[in-house]
């Protein structure tokens, strides 16, 4: 109990935990939920476990936590399996995807809650319910009740209530979900700059890809219960091994190609009579059929940029011209058939083109990938 | 989330009246019929205890003089209270697993809960007759068994009517507390195990604070209906387990309605003051007012 007061005051004296998943699997009723998944959680890192409803991502948190037990497989935290540990021995903070906040408790109840189960005596709790509201930035809020507050203050009631106890691990299951944008963008900043000032082990879960690429030191994208590929966001978003990965962080277009061959580091594909020179991971073989993809915002109208070097290119009609605040969008149908979407920033540098018109667009091969 | 400050209440789209006549005009037919049926031999009862031919209190003296009134009145209390704790501590266990089934169990152990309701009081009173009676099953199979040499005197003691009752009352604790345990997000005691509360903790401090309005709502239920018991004690009890209920019966079968009228308005106050005083219980208040909240 001396170590949690000890270490009251943020980022003294903290590490994170370090956690190890090996060969996980979760089956329900036969049907497996999470086949198979290993990571590596560096302690004090910030893992956000990325992908659409049913990828397994929650499962996977839940095992975790200890409210899920793994058909198969190992969990360790800080090198010790946690497999046989009850939820409440293993000091791991959590917050729910509906906050979960005592609706009987008001809010300094609620953050003194996990102190009390510990057994902490009634001063020391008063102080840290006090230091970690201001921490939270709701200070003077002790004596209300859940009901009487937003969602974003629910929000970080339920967060200081998980980090209160100076937990060496927190779990996230999606807490920002059922808040508007505005909120979720400033507290997807404040959530960083907790784990800056906490130093502890973080792992997130969403669906929403901006708040993995914002937020994460490494995001793992999981699909139909794998981990399909794990890295940091410019690792992803820039080297997708896939094409799920590559569709569901941002937006992607594909070229269908076959491969002619092999030039330095770079493939050279055919698709639809057009030449493209694209970087691999691995090379595929001569007359392998591949799909390469492109950025939708990599892509550039040559007229308007005639300096490009060392640049794949294509002709392309548009289809359809859309104004999206930012940016202008662009459908376009290349020569070869294939239908692709190009952003150009808006404004004044740039003309608005129409509809109908025939261009040729230009991008570099540093931004053409396999997959 | 937040719904407009104009939206038409739904009832608004189905009677196209103002929104304040609506409601009176939903509630009409039965307070009508409250009026003409209840209220009105109510206060025909009620005026009765006081009126004999002419205006006076003589029955409310004799009450007061009367030996047997005390006893039979703390009778009524004492069974009232000792059926209410024994629902309370058979129905709550049983909530709590019917909160803890898949739907469709559930369903199954809500029926099992509901059987009682499908025979009368009077057939399940006289079943408790057949079994706890001197040649009842209960005697019967204790001296077949050689535990006992002569039969138990069970039938027509306090005892009878606490455990009748109980069994009869039962569902009243059951479901109001079943439905409340039910309806607490599944996230709570998973947020409180996770923040290091063992499972006895989880309970004591998550659970069993939200369900107490079910357990209010039970707790009344029982309690009241205990008060104004008849059939059951009249058929197990003994000649010392006269109720209210009873001696207002009797009074009735001597013709005496002024006294009975009497009896039954000191029934009536005394359950009324008992609600009242119950709802304004610290616990009480705060869990009424985070339910209509």
């Amino acid at each position: 109990m001396d170590s949690i007061v000890a270490t009251a005051t943020p980022g003294i004296g903290l590490r994170g935990a370090s956690v190890v998943l090996s060969d996980v699997e979760k089956h329900f009723d036969s049907v497996g939920a999470v086949r198979g998944v290993s990571l590596t959680v560096a302690a004090g890192e910030f893992l956000t476990l990325l992908g659409p409803s049913g990828s397994g991502k929650t499962t996977t948190l839940m095992m975790i936590a200890g409210f899920e037990t793994p058909s198969r497989g190992d969990i360790t935290i800080d090198q010790r399996s946690v497999i046989t540990q009850p939820p409440h021995k293993r000091n791991i903070g959590m917050v729910f995807q509906n906050y979960a906040l005592f609706p009987h408790m008001t809010v300094a109840e609620n953050i003194a809650f996990p102190l009390r189960q510990r057994g902490i005596d009634r001063a020391t709790r008063a102080r840290l319910v006090f230091e970690t509201l201001e921490l939270v930035r709701l200070p003077g809020y002790e004596t209300r009740y859940p009901r009487q507050l937003s969602g974003g203050q629910q929000q970080r009631v339920a967060l200081a209530r998980s980090i209160v106890f100076r937990p060496r691990l927190l779990l996230m299951d999606e807490p920002l979900g059922a808040l508007d944008k505005q909120l979720r963008e400033s507290l997807q900043l404040e959530m960083r700059r907790l784990h800056a000032d906490l130093g502890i082990t973080f792992i997130y879960v969403t669906h929403d890809q901006e708040e993995a690429l914002t937020m994460s030191d490494r995001i793992a994208v999981m699909n139909h219960g794998l981990v399909a590929q794990i890295g940091t966001p410019e690792d992803l978003y820039d080297r997708p091994c896939d094409q799920f990965v590559a569709s569901f962080i941002g937006e992607s277009n594909f070229f269908p190609c076959v491969v002619l061959g092999i030039e330095d580091d770079m493939v050279i594909a055919e698709s639809g009579g057009t030449m493209i020179r694209a970087l691999a991971a691995n090379f595929p073989p001569r007359g392998e059929t591949v799909t390469v993809a492109i950025r939708p915002e990599r892509l550039r109208f040559a007229d308007s940029h005639p300096d490009m070097q060392r640049a794949n290119r294509v002709w392309a009609t548009i289809t359809e011209a859309m104004f999206a605040g930012e940016r202008r969008r662009y459908q376009c149908r290349c020569d070869g058939g294939v239908s692709i979407v190009v952003k150009e920033p808006s404004g004044a540098t740039s003309r608005r083109r129409a509809e109908g018109e025939y261009v040729e667009l230009v991008w570099s091969v540093a931004d053409t990938v396999v997959v | 989330m937040r719904s407009s400050a104009v939206a038409l209440p739904p009832i608004a789209i189905i009677l196209p009246v103002s929104r304040r006549i609506a409601p009176a005009l939903l509630v009409a037919p039965l307070v009508l019929y409250m009026l003409v049926f209840y209220a009105a031999p109510l206060a025909a009862m009620l005026a009765r205890s006081v009126d004999d031919p002419t205006w006076t209190v003589a029955n409310y003296r004799q009450l007061i003089d009367d030996p047997v009134f005390p006893i039979v009145f703390w009778t009524t209390l004492r069974t009232a209270l000792i059926v209410t704790g024994g629902t309370l501590l058979l129905g709550y266990p049983v909530a709590l697993a019917m909160s803890r089934l898949s739907r469709g169990a559930a369903a199954v152990v809500l029926i099992i809960v509901l059987l009682p309701f499908w025979t009368s009081v009077l057939v399940r009173s006289y079943a408790w007759m057949v079994l706890l009676g001197r040649r009842g099953l209960i005697n019967e199979a204790l001296s077949a068994s050689g535990l006992i040499d002569a039969p138990l005197k069970l039938l027509n003691t306090p005892f009878a009517v606490q455990i009748a009752m109980i069994h009869i009352l039962l569902p009243y604790m059951i479901l109001p507390i079943a439905s409340v345990l039910r309806q607490i997000d599944g996230s709570l005691p998973r947020a409180a195990s996770g923040l290091g509360a063992a499972p006895f903790s989880v309970f004591t401090r998550v659970i069993l604070p939200l369900s107490m309005p079910g357990v209010a709502a039970g707790v009344l239920l029982v309690f009241v209906l205990s008060l104004g018991f008849y059939i059951t004690p009249a058929l197990v009890g003994g000649p010392h387990d006269y109720m209210l209920s009873m001696l207002i019966a009797q009074q009735v079968d001597l013709l005496n309605w002024p006294y009975a009228a009497c009896l039954s308005a000191t029934l009536l106050a005394t359950t009324l003051l008992i609600i009242a005083v119950f709802m304004r219980l610290p616990g009480v208040r705060d869990v009424l007012r985070s339910v209509t909240r």
